[in-house]
């Protein structure tokens, strides 16, 4: 019954995309939007939008149906703090897009271009229900070991189309604590005075500009690629997502926005229950790992299962990632949540923390992260709950493409699986 | 904490269980000549009394699935499990009405107290000896460091058991150990009596790229194989020099003892457990053939995300796999990895297990297994949770020797349990009670079994 659900499935996909109306009946619509949770309702998608979603919607003349079987429907989820779409084999370099060790270019190091949509881990993810990740630069340290900034990351989706970039340049990527002291030459102090001294520069290289451009006025130890970049930031428009853990790192880092007038986001964030109150006041969102458990470093040392509960409670936006840049393991971002609930999270919070929270935090929830009439159909119907691992999807649809249920691990199975009886 | 104290240092003068020999199958004479018992277990269960869980679903890891079941412990064994058993006088009662009951977790490859945390501190990085392709001589026991945090978060996930491994750097990384997951303060305090050691060997590209970028062998798989089959030829000219002398006279001063040859012809002899890190298939069939030409048998092959295209010859061969279900694509002999690894295997009639290799992964062992169960569900192999559990309970017990004691909750077996608040092959459960030889290790009602490590107190922002 199910194959042939995926078979159905996989031809619908292979077929030419067209303006189709799509209706998906008789399922539990956890919408995140501002319906709320509709016990037993109706979906209908078309032009890669949704038109309607309710409990009484009815079903357009022309429309595809599909029985959700009581099943559930849910946004695609979005994993944050991905490689998704630069990486194929991590060990493998040439494979690999997700980082630069050029001395000329850090935070200019856009990584919305030279993405692949042909990667094999885009199925895969999709496997799990993710129609959209976060993907963001790492650091390579092979060599410039002062290197300031990882670089830019994006939205995109995983439709696996060349238009895949949902929005580009979506926040400048920094870690402080441990290893912005490493590269600062070790000290945190030091990492915090050379990152005020490049916002000096930037601020300096946009009063100046003209004279830059004639050679002339204060020399920038910046390449013009990396100033041009971080405007934004400076300005406050582009969001500056800050690797750090311990406590105080946060505490430090939230007071060092506000001089700055700059807008942050803490990712990571292992010992942020501690000063949970003053990252709500600060309104500052966490991108957490829920499974981070561990005192990994001498930064991390009060890391508990407890912490994005512990941080939803007291007010701070949480988004749940899983591991950090990953993009093979991305698909296990609904445990992260389903485990973050068996530690005291709400199921709506953190369904939340993997949909609507991300794409507001990440500028995108005008098209997607919550499933509400003139949003991008993005969107998952699941045979059971979404964040167990014994459930999974019977259809998915990114921007109302429905998208193929297979996936090369799952063409590897289906070779060797013949010769087992 | 003070609770723990007692626990472990209270020793039974009559326990038997702490007195075994590391290699049971070794006779007395043998070891005296050769290899004396080196860095004896110290580990004594403390007395435990009577206890009966009632009403909970129970996972035998046997095949059986028990609705209101009830599991009697006492003296630390498995007395009797059943439907709706009758409590006898003298047990304590636990409530296990709506919960979920397995035998103890086992995890077959874990580097914890090795590569303790924090991961970041190098200080605490005692799990390669990169320094030669054979460094059978070591064992990682003399790495374990048992205030590794990592312990306890293990032991409140209801990891009662597991083997730690050295390497994988090297072609032969040395002697694991398998430990009881009790707090403790040396590492003989947790030394699993009587489980035999294991010899890690790594395939692959570990190997190859750790010595290839000193510009020595192994740089390739035919450098790595070439290794091996060296090291075995040593090693057998050194079990029959020692076997020479043995069945001799014994008047000529018996070979000189050397420690990484002693490990190998203890394999030889099939006291020690190949635990074989090894993830292509074509490079499982050559470690076969390696076994094939030295006469020894390889217990398991660690990691194997390739083993599904194997499944019959691993079967044949009776070597387990342990394996995940979600890791693959870090490098390239893990780009074919797929879900359903390990259901492949069990569908085989093979024995397969869900290991972590991981600090956080060891704590979701049942979850890992709940994503390969599902994989196969997804597959159509109508695989019930009542096999799937075997996967972290009983194979793993198999794999590393120690199946007749842990691993299935059968009258005799010790008294390693867990109680989960829900099905543990849900997201949402999670291990309310563990107990070890029938005494409880931890209990998640009480914040005296949490955290014991000596390196988390005292520090800022540790959880009670």
């Amino acid at each position: 019954m199910i194959r042939q659900m995926l078979m159905a499935a996989a031809l619908i996909a292979a077929a030419p995309a067209t303006a189709e109306t799509v209706a998906i009946v008789d399922a539990r619509i956890l919408t995140m939007g501002p319906a709320g949770e509709i016990a037993n309702g109706t979906i209908v998608m078309r032009d890669g939008r949704i038109v309607a979603v309710g409990p009484m919607v009815a079903v357009p003349p022309n429309a595809r149906v599909i029985d959700g079987k009581g099943g559930i429907v849910a946004p695609g989820f979005i994993q944050a703090d991905s490689t998704l779409g630069a990486v194929e084999v991590s060990q493998v370099p040439p494979s690999a897009d997700r980082a630069t060790h050029s001395a000329a270019i850090s935070a200019g190091f856009d990584i919305s271009q030279g993405l692949n949509p042909d990667s094999i881990l885009l199925p895969v993810a999709r496997l799990a229900g993710i129609t959209h990740a976060v993907t963001a630069p790492l650091y390579d340290d092979r060599s410039g070991r002062e290197l300031q900034f990882a670089g830019q990351a994006a939205v995109i989706d995983l439709g696996q189309q060349p238009e895949m970039v949902t929005r580009p340049r979506v926040a400048m990527v920094i870690e402080m604590g441990e290893g912005g002291a490493e590269r600062a030459g070790g000290a945190r102090g030091a990492a915090i005075v050379q990152l005020r001294e490049t916002i000096a520069d930037v601020r300096h290289f946009m009063r100046n500009r003209a004279a830059y451009d004639r050679g002339a006025g204060r020399p920038q130890p910046l390449s013009r690629i990396d100033l041009e970049a971080l405007i934004p930031m400076v300005e406050g428009r582009m969001p500056l997502i800050v690797k750090v853990d311990r406590a105080s790192d946060i505490i430090e880092m939230i007071a060092f926005a506000r001089a700055e007038k700059l807008k942050i986001i803490v990712d990571g964030g292992g010992e942020g229950w501690r000063v949970a109150a003053a990252i709500a006041a600060a309104q500052v969102p966490v991108v957490v790992d829920p499974l981070a458990d561990l005192p990994r470093s001498f930064s991390e040392i009060g890391a508990t299962m407890d912490n994005a509960a512990k941080l939803a409670a007291a007010g701070v936006t949480v988004i749940i990632k899983t591991g950090s840049g990953v993009a093979h393991r991305a698909r296990e971002l609904r445990y992260g949540a389903g485990n973050a609930v068996a530690w005291g999270l709400p199921f709506d919070a953190a369904l939340a923390a993997i949909t609507i929270n991300p794409a507001r935090v990440f500028g995108v929830a005008d098209r997607i992260g919550s499933l509400e009439p003139g949003k991008e159909a993005d969107l998952v119907l699941w045979n059971g709950d979404p964040l167990e691992p014994l459930s999974r999807p019977l259809a998915l649809f990114i921007k109302g493409r429905q998208m193929p249920l297979t996936a090369r691990p799952l063409e590897l199975r289906d070779r060797y699986m013949k010769a087992v009886p | 904490m003070k609770r723990f104290a007692p626990l472990i240092l209270t020793a039974l003068a009559a326990c038997s269980t702490g007195e075994h020999p590391q290699a049971p199958s070794a006779t007395p004479a043998a070891e005296a000549r050769s290899a004396p018992i080196a860095f004896p277990s110290t580990y004594h269960a403390a007395p435990s009394g009577r206890v009966a869980v009632v009403g909970a679903t129970v996972l035998t890891a046997t095949g059986a699935e028990i609705a209101n079941g009830t599991v009697l412990m006492a003296e630390g064994k498995i007395v009797a499990v059943g439907a709706g058993l009758a409590v006898p006088d003298g047990y304590a009662t636990v409530d296990g009405r709506g919960k979920w009951v397995t035998p103890g977790v086992i995890d077959a490859h874990s580097h914890l107290g090795a590569w303790a945390q924090p991961e970041t501190v190098e200080a605490v990085n005692d799990v390669n000896e990169m320094t030669d392709p054979n460094t059978a001589q070591v064992w990682v026991e003399h790495s374990v460091w048992p205030q590794d945090p990592g312990f306890d978060t293990a032991r409140e996930a209801g990891v009662t058991t597991m083997m730690i491994l050295p390497g994988s750097a090297n072609l032969f990384g040395g002697r694991t150990v398998t430990l009881r997951n009790v707090p403790a303060v040396t590492m003989q305090e947790m030394k699993f009596p009587g489980a035999p050691y294991g010899l890690k060997i790594a395939c692959g590209e570990n190997p190859k790229r750790v010595y290839g970028a000193k510009g020595r062998s192994p740089m390739t798989r035919m450098g790595n194989v070439a290794g091996y089959r060296k090291a075995w030829i040593d090693a057998a000219d050194y079990a029959r020099r020692w076997d020479k002398w043995e069945k001799g006279s014994k008047a000529d001063d018996p070979p000189k003892r050397d420690l990484q040859m002693e490990t190998l012809a203890g394999v030889l002899k099939g006291e020690i457990l190949v635990q074989n890190h090894c993830y292509r298939a074509d490079e499982m069939a050559n470690m076969i053939d390696i076994a094939h030409e030295f006469g020894f048998r390889i217990s398991a092959f660690h990691h194997a995300n390739e083993a599904y295209k194997i499944a019959p010859l691993l079967v044949k061969e009776g070597i387990c796999v342990a394996t995940w279900a979600s890791w693959w694509g870090y490098k390239m002999e893990v780009y074919d990895a797929i879900e359903e690894n390990a259901p492949i295997v069990h569908q085989a009639g093979g024995c397969a297990i869900i290991h972590s290799d991981d600090p956080i992964g060891i704590q979701r062992l049942n979850q890992e297994a709940a994503v390969a169960l599902s994989s196969a569900w997804r597959a159509g192999m109508k695989i019930p949770k009542a096999d799937a559990v075997k996967w972290f309970t009983a194979n793993p017990a198999k794999a590393l020797g120690i199946a007749d004691r842990t691993g299935t909750l059968e009258p005799g077996k010790l008294a390693d349990v867990v109680l989960w608040s829900a099905d543990p092959f849900s997201i949402y459960a999670r291990a309310d009670r563990v107990w070890i030889e029938g005494n409880t290790v931890f209990d998640r009602a009480d914040p005296q079994y949490r955290r014991h490590s000596d390196f988390t107190l005292g520090q800022a922002g540790a959880t009670p």
